[in-house]
């Protein structure tokens, strides 16, 4: 395999890790969250900053992703307090706090951000199996989830609150245990991606990037790990693909986006699914 | 004395934050929706304004023309988007919503260019006050008596007008108000004709103040005007033009005191994530 194909692959992994973690928040527990670029950023700087300190790769990972999963919690927490609506806006805000901090405090290195992160213990190929590893791994977790007793909870919470809670089902700690998954997957991707590119800059996690994978959710369909997984792969290719695109990426994924949701809600998903519903 | 400085920066700041909260307040109020792509209307706005402004010389035409083409535009959001996803959960409007507004930032660099207009000759901006040591241009003055003025004549509409009072009825119930007469289509098209006029004004002016039109100008604006509306409690009018003003303020010292640690946006959500962990329903608002 070359480098780019390597390079590719490693970054549709990541975006599957991320888009899955997402879907677990908002298409299985129906906690909407416009910042989820803050924990794939708190992931990344968590590890970075360990690694830089000498911390050995398996560990800096975990520091990572343990980072991100503690912001998560605490997020979810704050979930707790708000809902729908206040919910998307608090999240949104929990990337602004997390990207205005890393830009201007210089422990994180301010606009520099983190250089000269040391290199994993494998090759750039290395580097993707494990990526892609992760990523099937996490895949296997999220069909599970969705067909155990805590994704049929995760199902009810995101119908309808008040009725779970009715019911006997503690709304509260299947929140936090969704965000802490979610977030917790988020930071992993991080942590690779600091190895990978072996640099973090504030920029790299921003709104943007949060709406990136909030597409990927949507367009592949919010709910169906399938959807998602295939949402990821094809947002990463598209640019790829089509160089031109790269020029108007934002542009086209407003533009999926926004048709997505006004045509098909469900997404590619649902498309598929009404594809074999009219067969029947 | 810096302290009464930092006042009234703050306050013009807010008096702006007012301007495009209102919009977004009105449409939530009625329709609640999360109108994010607002932030496109006010960009558009300042773009219109500033293409007049540079060919004609004309201000008062490049506001008369920017608030005709964002008061066109935006009920045209809601005909084309809004209103055929009205009945699917919330978070597909607001998707789509921020869909609209990345895809149009890209458009705005793609049509204008990536680095920003700037007005051929912008005198608010260089007409400078000092009054009592604290020196304010034209264009923040013209912000406060923009905010003062549209406000005003806003709650006197919503008070005294007959559309007013139809606006105020699908407010708060949209089927009572609907079996006695009311028009609820035009009441929304006027909510979004409105929230638009307001927004492009705001983008006119920030584009004066800033002597800069760019693509991404307004989503941070956009942003901040949901955390604000957020604050004053969704869709609470005097709330909302509270919080705008306490958030101008906040923000003018936070810049100050907090610039090692954070930067203006993250004191604003910090901010707004403070108050809803004290108040989830927001400054001003019924318990739900």
């Amino acid at each position: 395999m070359n480098a780019y194909l390597v390079s590719i692959a490693t970054f549709a992994s990541l975006n599957v890790i991320l888009a899955l973690g997402l879907n677990l928040i908002s298409g299985f527990c129906g906690q909407i969250s416009l910042g989820h670029a803050a924990f794939y950023g708190i992931g990344a700087y968590g590890a970075a900053m360990a690694a830089v300190a000498g911390v050995p790769f398996p560990l800096a990972l975990l520091i990572g992703t343990l980072a991100a999963a503690l912001a998560g919690v605490i997020t979810g927490i704050a979930s707790l307090r708000v809902r729908e609506d206040f919910l998307a806006i608090v999240t949104m805000g929990v990337g602004f706090l997390f990207l205005g901090i890393v830009r201007k405090a210089p422990w994180f290195g301010a606009e520099m951000g983190i250089s000269k992160i040391p290199a994993a213990p494998f090759d750039k190929t290395g580097l993707a199996a494990f990526a892609m590893f992760s990523a099937v791994a996490l895949i296997a977790l999220s069909l599970h989830v969705r067909r155990s007793w805590m994704g049929e909870s995760f199902r009810a919470v995101a119908d309808d609150e008040d009725a779970a809670r009715t019911i006997g089902i503690d709304v509260a700690y299947y929140k936090l245990v969704a965000f802490l998954i979610g977030t917790a997957a988020a930071g992993f991707a991080g942590g690779l991606y600091a190895y990978l590119t072996q640099l973090v800059v504030p920029d790299a996690f921003g709104f943007v990037q949060s709406v990136t994978i909030l597409a990927m959710v949507v367009i592949g369909g919010i709910g169906s790990t399938w959807g998602v997984v295939a949402g990821a792969i094809v947002l990463t290719l598209m640019p790829e693909l089509f160089r031109f695109i790269n020029d108007y990426k934002l542009l086209v994924y407003g533009a999926l986006l926004l048709a997505v949701m006004r045509f098909s809600p469900a997404g590619m998903a649902g498309l598929v699914q009404r594809m074999f519903a009219r067969r029947v | 004395m810096f302290a009464l400085e930092l006042t009234v920066v703050g306050l013009i700041w807010g008096c702006m934050y007012a301007l495009m909260a209102l919009g977004l307040t009105l449409v939530y109020g009625l329709l609640r929706i999360l109108h994010v792509a607002h932030a496109t209307v006010f960009t558009l706005g300042a773009y219109a304004g500033l293409l007049v402004a540079n060919h004609s010389g004309s201000l008062l035409l490049a506001f008369a023309v920017a608030m005709i083409v964002a008061g066109i535009v935006g009920p045209l959001i809601y005909r084309l988007i809004y209103e055929p996803i009205l009945n699917q959960p919330p978070y597909v409007a607001l998707i789509a919503s921020i869909g609209l507004l990345v895809a149009m930032e890209d458009g705005f660099r793609l049509l204008f260019g990536p680095y920003g207009l700037s007005f051929a000759a912008n005198t608010w901006f260089t007409t400078i006050y000092s009054l009592g040591g604290i020196t304010v241009n034209l264009v923040q003055v013209w912000i406060v008596a923009a905010a003062v003025v549209l406000l005003g004549a806003f709650a006197l509409f919503s008070a005294r007008t007959r559309a007013g009072v139809a606006w105020r009825a699908t407010v708060s119930d949209r089927q009572m108000a609907e079996s006695f007469g009311v028009d609820v289509l035009k009441v929304r098209y006027l909510n979004f004709f409105i929230a638009s006029v307001l927004a492009a004004v705001a983008g006119v002016l920030v584009a004066l103040l800033n002597n800069l039109v760019e693509p991404g100008m307004g989503g941070v604006i956009s942003y901040k005007g949901l955390a604000i509306i957020v604050l004053g409690g969704l869709g609470n009018v005097p709330g909302t033009l509270i919080a705008s003003l306490l958030l101008g303020v906040v923000e003018s010292f936070g810049t100050i005191y907090l610039d090692k640690v954070m930067d203006r946006d993250a004191i604003a959500f910090l901010f707004l994530i403070g108050v809803l962990m004290v108040r989830p329903q927001g400054l001003i608002g019924a318990r739900s």
